[in-house]
């Protein structure tokens, strides 16, 4: 049942609101509203009750193993959420003054640095406020790093067919076309295609490295070579920095521009779709262009470096600077790892995934590129269990669910028929790796016998499988819209 | 070691099934020369007592300073329930609900903050967040200018009451696609942007859109009603930029002159989410049913399951990266879903008349602190008329001056709104929320008189 429908005239959670209505009546009657907007009338009791609950029909990190490809589903400590939550910090204001703000600068002025060294960047700046957004920052960089040279005919973005779509769609918000680039039989960028599509047209290319499908691209160097010398520069997206922290930096492999996905590698929580920070880190020649704003250390004391400061950045991303609070949880995370326990969270991220990928195999499941090494996360494809038993990568997915495990990616990258993209991360156990192999296993067991049960899996959860073209051709987006209808 | 369980024996075991001698075996495809030498200069890792000795010295070292600013963030109460019950693991460590069945708390969630945000605006459609006020009027125009099928112009009228940062981020983020952003000027005696502004300032061409700020920046309403039919009338989609507890007292962008705004996006943070700095927040994004295939972000359905069951989905997924790559609305993807939790806890436990309790408080705390401050010479509103909980004061003395010799006192008196306005200056952006109390003002406006009073 919707809160909504819980709501009674009259009801209200009394002691969360001034005691009384204050006298409004100074305002222009003409710029009141007429009606009181109708959000749900309960106690608080009801509201905790209902939101505990439906908290409850969740999996999550904390509750399920959670082996999301390409997502970096691993543990939120629960310091960083505390510590972020100090009132001091809580209660400052954006635009407090910085005679009352050197507590969080000093956490952000370091929080740059740790980033900068990690990924041998040049420079970093805090202010995307999740992934896609620090996409944005860096192709605009690229972008505004052309135009200021005049070199303004590089209007195309090379970007691999594996890649997130958040690839394509940054480069066209920031006024690029788009080019494909395929991907090689061996997971690898294809680099002969490569070459003959690099120009004078190349403003720059979009890589992530470890790619989409699980693997290090053995050609970077040739890569970054080909691209610099068509005069492009390239971009690197953080998505699966965790595969690499502080074993390999994006810097030295001669990328010019990155950002980091803070809510994946630095486990700041993915809070049900958010909040994120997307850092970026750049080149020498592209430090003019950084967003704002950043925090500048002289002496002993911090100081904002704002658009007046830095008249060549591409500007502000948001209004106030950026997600401060899981700025802070991933310096907190920082700080608690340390140098060494970067260096440990890709190493043992790849151990689980290659020991994942052994056990798979070794029980005769399909891999995508059986000849590669895993990184931080590997592909198997179930085109035979498909064809044999009818039963596909989804319904595996969804009869994954009913074991206690939440679904790999499934159906991502496009190029691999019927896959599921598997990352278990660095902060799960043996144990937990093993049963889920046991499931799998079991489920295949359980195609063979009895596919049904997978095809109309999960059984288990709140709801059964729903029906999207339901939803997206009769749609009911809001609860009064909804009584309209009815 | 730190968030990672493998035992000695685990590692053992491991390498040995996968046939590896050693953990840096496995990353033998990455060429040598490529491996990080070291991290120089990034410190040891320290246990959590440790860290957090560290974070309590610097969350101290900023204090708890009395804030008067407003200026776009917010001071409210926020019911201790809400972030109790939004920091639970279920809600704080899930992911983005792809997998419905597995999501249902989420997206119900969902669905009920929409459903909420479409009471609250009046509008037919809201959409899941976006990362906060000032990137969703972004994405507003980019939407205003695609839906805008009247006319192929690019050009969107934009208000220089409305909040500097947010034309900042909106001029950064729409401008390399060739939308031009025109900004028109304030009346200096009433600080609003009435239709006879608009008239002089557009020219006689075609516009896509018009940004309606509700309250401006400079605290003062705008008569909504004449300002939308007149952009209508010139075939502009209005773009409303509202104040969610605002819009408790004043009337919604749904209904504003005869055929209501058709876009309205704002910052939420206001609904539950405390100062933090300045986020993380979340953008909301409202529009007309005309318009939802043009919407960007998640977008949260309800739909039934195999048995016939309610149940809720992320729908419309074909307007998305992960779906149209290039041809998306938008490349967001990552949003701010802990936030819209918040913001529906907050919502269902304040309800229509809680909220209205707070705006009304907030109102007639600004006009108290408005009256107090004019008691001392000099010291009188910079513009006529109504406003919602935000002031603007002229100043008989130089406003960053009295700034710092305020918050030398642990007082933050306000925004410096002739940083922004030259033409204003010396002025002063002063708000008091439903938590400032008589005592608080009386402070304020001693302190500000001896400041004033010591300069002579």
């Amino acid at each position: 049942m919707l809160i909504q429908e819980q709501s009674r005239p009259g009801r209200m959670a009394t002691a969360q609101a001034p005691l009384d209505m204050a006298d409004v009546s100074d305002l222009p009657a003409g710029l009141r509203r007429k009606t009181r907007a109708a959000l749900p009338e309960v106690s608080e009791l009801q509201a905790v009750r209902h939101y505990t609950r439906l908290s409850q029909k969740n999996f999550s990190i904390d509750t399920h193993f959670y082996p999301l490809g390409s997502c970096t589903m691993k543990y939120n400590p629960r310091a960083c959420n505390s510590l972020a939550s100090l009132p001091g910090f809580l209660a400052r204001h954006p635009a407090a003054p910085e005679s009352h703000s050197q507590g969080i600068m000093a956490c952000l002025y370091e929080l740059q640095d740790m980033l900068r060294i990690v990924t041998g960047m040049h420079a970093v700046s805090l202010a995307p406020a999740a992934g896609a957004q620090g996409e944005l920052a860096g192709v605009m960089m690229i972008r505004a790093y052309h135009d200021a040279r005049g070199d303004t005919a590089r209007r195309e973005i090379l970007v691999p067919d594996a890649a997130h779509g958040t690839n394509p769609a940054s480069a066209i918000m920031a006024g690029f076309e788009v080019r494909e680039i395929p991907t090689g039989s061996n997971g690898d960028v294809d680099i002969a295609a490569l070459r003959d599509a690099v120009g004078p047209q190349t403003a720059g290319i979009m890589l992530t490295n470890p790619s989409t499908v699980g693997v290090f691209d053995c050609n970077i160097q040739a890569i970054a070579a080909t691209v610099h010398e068509a005069g492009g520069l390239l971009y690197y997206d953080g998505a699966n920095l965790n595969a690499i922290l502080g074993k390999v930096r994006p810097g030295d492999m001669g990328f010019d521009v990155i950002h980091m996905n803070l809510h994946k590698t630095f486990s700041t929580p993915h809070g049900g779709g958010g909040p994120g920070a997307g850092p970026v880190g750049v080149s020498k020649r592209l430090e003019p262009y950084l967003p704002v704003p950043l925090v500048v250390k002289d002496g002993a004391a911090y100081h904002w470096q704002v658009e007046k400061d830095r008249p060549e950045s591409i500007g502000r991303m948001t209004a106030f600077g950026g997600n401060m609070g899981i700025l802070l949880r991933a310096y907190i995370y920082a700080r608690l790892l340390g140098a060494e326990g970067m260096r440990r969270v890709s190493e043992y991220a790849t151990l689980n995934a290659n020991y994942l990928l052994a056990r798979l195999s070794n029980a005769g499941f399909t891999l995508a590129y059986p000849e590669r090494r895993a990184s931080h996360e590997f592909i198997i494809t179930l085109r035979k269990e498909a064809k044999e038993h009818g039963t596909n990568a989804m319904d595996f997915a969804k009869r994954l669910l009913d074991y206690g495990f939440h679904a790999p990616t499934t159906y991502f990258p496009l190029l691999v028929p019927e896959c599921l993209l598997i990352e278990p991360t660095e902060s799960e156990s043996k144990e937990a790796l093993d049963g889920f192999v046991e499931a799998l296993i079991k489920i295949r067991a359980e195609a063979k016998d009895r596919p049904d049960l997978l095809k109309q899996a999960p059984h288990t959860m709140p709801v059964r499988r729903l029906d999207d073209v339901r939803a997206a051709r009769q749609l009911d987006l809001a609860w009064r819209q909804a009584q309209a209808q009815d | 070691m730190p968030f990672i369980p493998h035992t000695e024996a685990d590692v053992a075991d491991m390498l040995a099934a996968i046939g590896a001698d050693s953990i840096d075996d496995l990353f033998d495809e990455i060429p040598p020369e490529l491996r990080a030498k070291g991290l120089d200069g990034i410190p040891a890792g320290l246990p959590e007592m440790d860290v957090a000795r560290l974070l309590q010295r610097r969350a101290r070292a900023d204090g708890e300073p009395l804030c008067f600013i407003g200026a776009g963030a917010y001071a409210h109460h926020i019911p201790a329930a809400v972030w109790q019950i939004t920091t639970r693991g279920e809600f704080y460590s899930a992911y983005t609900p792809y997998q419905a069945e597995a999501s249902q708390g989420t997206l119900q969630v969902l669905y009920e903050f929409q459903s909420m945000m479409t009471a609250l605006t009046g509008m037919d459609v809201s959409n899941a967040s976006l990362y906060d006020g000032a990137s969703a009027l972004a994405e507003a125009i980019l939407m205003a200018v695609r839906a805008n099928r009247k006319t192929a112009s690019k050009r969107v009228l934009v208000p220089r009451s409305l909040h500097p940062s947010y034309r900042r981020t909106a001029r950064g983020l729409v401008g390399n696609q060739g939308i031009e952003l025109v900004e028109v000027d304030f009346d200096p005696s009433t600080g609003t942007t009435p239709v006879a502004q608009l008239e002089a300032a557009a020219d006689d061409g075609e516009w896509a859109a018009l940004v309606l700020p509700q309250p401006s920046f400079n605290g003062t309403l705008e008569d909504v009603d004449s300002v939308t039919d007149w952009a209508h009338g010139r075939n502009m989609l209005v773009i409303g930029v509202v104040n969610p507890v605002a819009l408790a007292l004043l009337s919604p962008p749904g209904e504003w002159g005869s055929d209501g705004a058709d876009i309205a996006c704002g910052e939420g943070q206001p609904l539950g989410m405390p100062l933090a700095s300045g986020g993380p927040y979340l953008g909301f994004l409202t529009c007309k049913q005309a318009f939802v295939r043009q919407l960007p972000g998640r977008i949260a359905g309800r739909t039934l399951d195999a048995e016939g069951k309610l149940g809720y989905t992320l729908t419309l997924q074909a307007r998305e990266q992960h779906i149209r790559r290039s041809k998306a609305t938008s490349n967001i993807c990552t949003n701010q879903g802990l936030l819209v939790t918040a913001a529906t806890i907050h919502m269902a436990i304040l309800g229509g008349e809680g909220l209205e309790r707070v705006a009304a408080a907030c109102h007639a705390n600004t006009r108290r602190l408005t009256a107090l401050l004019c008691e001392i010479p000099g010291v009188e509103p910079l513009f006529d008329g109504p406003v919602f909980h935000e002031q603007a004061l002229k100043l008989p003395a130089p406003t960053a001056e009295v700034l710092r010799a305020l918050a030398a006192h642990d007082i933050l008196g306000g925004f410096d709104l002739g940083a922004e306005y030259p033409e204003l200056d010396p002025a002063l952006l002063v708000c008091a929320t439903e938590l400032r109390t008589e005592e608080e003002m009386l402070a304020f406006r001693d302190l500000l008189l001896e400041v004033l009073g010591a300069r002579g």
